[in-house]
């Protein structure tokens, strides 16, 4: 179970996080790992916090419940920081990704993070506004997950996009999610 | 030769998708949460021409199964699913079914019941329903509700079983969460599952029959209810091979209950659905202490496999029973009171402890599992009584 990698995501209703959580997941299954992605359900309200789930394994998984220790953290919308400990379980050696224009040294300061994390910046919804037209920043954020983590590759990424995409959005809409995550891939900061 | 798709899906997609590899006649349901996405993707086959099943759209769970018991009685395959409230509302129909010898495949999203309300995973809905004469699966995981649910059409049509049988899912975390799966090709499925020979339908041409009959004093209504016991009873091998055979497409194992280092082990977890994983986590730290743990799951549930229960259990030490609802009144839930008759029923006395835990949907630790195996150590010493207590509440 060594290789397990337990990831949390924090976000709104509505932007989109459990389908980040299942569609990491999937690129990973591609990429031949077994894979678990849940949402933790509450009474449903776009806008209110939510957390989801992804576990990633080279072997079957065995346990089924929440992560509360997770090796990663995403967090799809900053105003969340002030309010949710979003950091909470973090593993000492682990990851935090967030959207945000602001820099790595700035939220490490704003969440008294340890210098053995390491913390990812995009500004993901930025990306997604000039790409898709609207601010839904979770296929971006999963491609700059890709590209700073060993979870999964930008390559599978944009094949499963494809693949799923390919069966209810037009092309535009596809090239659009494509470009949404290169750019990720390309101006995700990590230290 | 059979040929596997792997595909990242939830429980309520792959119970959808044995309904639809099943060629189900009819599908009356109404939709409940953690449900929902079962019969909204079931629905969806059938806009999309993918069947050419006789979905109803019923106005409620009662008349989903009534609708059900009509159209399982005319000869058709039929199939609905529902879960919690959804499950009660149908109480009275479930022994209709059952008493009918119907059978009708019924997935069922086990949550908790109401009040307060929730609307998250237990398995108090299920449980409500276990002495009601249908055959009772409970799947771990969303590749083992397919599972379950295939082999289940199989049992239920069988010409000597004819009987419902319900194919449980937990709510949300079996329900809603992705897992990697392996799905049949629909051919192969459709070979195992077979077509249903309808044992004295109701419209059979000149041979129509009535079904459901009054039975009064002096009648056969005694009767119909012995013969109703001995068919549940004898059920048991038509279950094992109708699990082997699916094992023989597929190459996963079916057993009535699934054992996890239990063959030396002095202390033993018994355990239903999604969270048996986490029980096999906490029994393996355990050993790696040299401390001999193991876990016993119960994937058939009615009817109850008390021989093998017992087999397993008889050499331990002590023993934590988990329920995931409560049996009120009674000294210890459900699963408790059925393990501990399969032990008195062999003349085993092993000290119990019956765990309540995970009571609308509270996540099950592995602290609070690692609680109750520290305590059933103790049990065994003679430290700590057998009362029923609960794991994770406040």
């Amino acid at each position: 179970m060594s290789d397990l990698t337990e990831i949390r995501w924090h976000a709104r209703a509505g932007q989109g996080a459990i389908t980040a959580s299942k569609l990491l997941a999937e690129t990973a299954l591609f990429n031949g790992k077994y894979i678990q992605a849940m949402p933790e359900y509450g009474p449903e309200r776009t806008g209110a916090p939510l957390k989801a789930y992804t576990r990633i394994s080279d072997a079957p998984i065995e346990v089924h419940n929440n992560i509360v220790t997770p090796s990663i953290v995403v967090v799809l919308d900053e105003t969340l920081l002030p309010i949710v400990n979003v950091a909470e379980g973090l593993d000492d050696n682990g990851l935090i990704l967030i959207n945000t224009t602001k820099d790595v040294d700035g939220i490490r300061k704003e969440l008294s993070l340890p210098a053995s994390v390491n913390v990812a910046v995009v500004d993901a919804s930025g990306i997604a506004v000039d790409t898709l037209g609207r601010d839904m920043p979770n296929t971006p954020v999963v491609g700059a997950l890709a590209h700073v983590s060993k979870v999964a590759t930008v390559d599978a990424l944009k094949e499963i996009l494809v693949l799923e995409f390919g069966k209810k959005f037009t092309q535009d809409i596809i090239d659009a999610n494509l470009t949404s995550v290169d750019r990720a891939a390309q101006e995700v900061v990590c230290q | 030769m059979a040929n596997v798709t792997v595909l990242g899906a939830t429980g309520n997609q792959m119970v959808a998708e044995a309904f639809r590899q099943a060629a189900v006649d009819v599908l009356p349901a109404y939709p409940i949460t953690p449900q929902t996405t079962m019969v909204e993707g079931y629905s969806k086959f059938v806009a999309d021409g993918r069947v050419h099943t006789e979905y109803v759209a019923v106005e409620s769970e009662h008349s989903a199964m009534s609708a059900s018991i009509g159209a399982s009685a005319a000869g058709a395959r039929v199939a609905t699913a529902t879960a919690a409230q959804g499950l009660v509302h149908m109480y009275e129909q479930l022994y209709i079914a059952s008493g009918m010898r119907l059978p009708i495949v019924m997935a069922n999203a086990n949550r908790a019941l109401s009040a307060p309300i929730n609307i998250h995973g237990d398995h108090s809905d299920v449980m409500s329903a276990r002495d009601s004469g249908w055959i009772i699966l409970f799947a771990e995981t969303a590749q083992e509700a397919y599972d379950n649910t295939l082999i289940a059409f199989r049992v239920a049509e069988h010409a000597d079983v004819l009987l419902p049988v319900m194919s449980t899912l937990d709510g949300f975390i079996t329900t809603h969460a992705m897992e990697r799966c392996e799905l049949m090709d629909d051919e192969t499925v459709t070979s195992y599952v077979g077509t249903r020979t309808p044992v004295n339908p109701l419209i059979n041409g000149a041979s129509a029959s009535s079904h459901g009959m009054f039975a009064s004093l002096g009648g056969t209504y005694f009767e119909v209810k012995k013969a109703q016991r001995a068919a549940i009873d004898a059920s048991f091998p038509y279950i094992q091979e109708a699990g082997d055979a699916w094992e023989n497409i597929s190459g996963r194992k079916f057993e009535f209950i699934e054992t996890h280092q239990c063959d030396d082990a002095d202390f033993i977890m018994v355990v239903l659905g999604s969270s048996a994983g986490n029980s096999r986590v906490v029994a393996d730290e355990l050993r790696a202490q040299g401390i001999k743990a193991g876990v016993l799951r119960i994937r058939l549930y009615r009817p109850f496999p008390f021989k093998e229960v017992a087999e397993v259990l008889k050499g331990a030490k002590s023993i934590a029973i988990l329920d995931r609802s409560d049996a009120f009144g009674a000294e210890y839930g459900p699963v408790g009171l059925d393990v501990r008759s399969a032990l008195y029923n062999e003349g085993i006395v092993i000290p119990t402890r019956n765990y309540i835990y995970g009571l609308g949907g509270a996540d099950v630790t592995l602290d609070a599992l690692r609680q109750a195996f520290a305590e059933i150590q103790q049990l065994a010493d003679g430290k700590l009584d057998q009362s029923l207590s609960y794991l994770g509440t406040r």
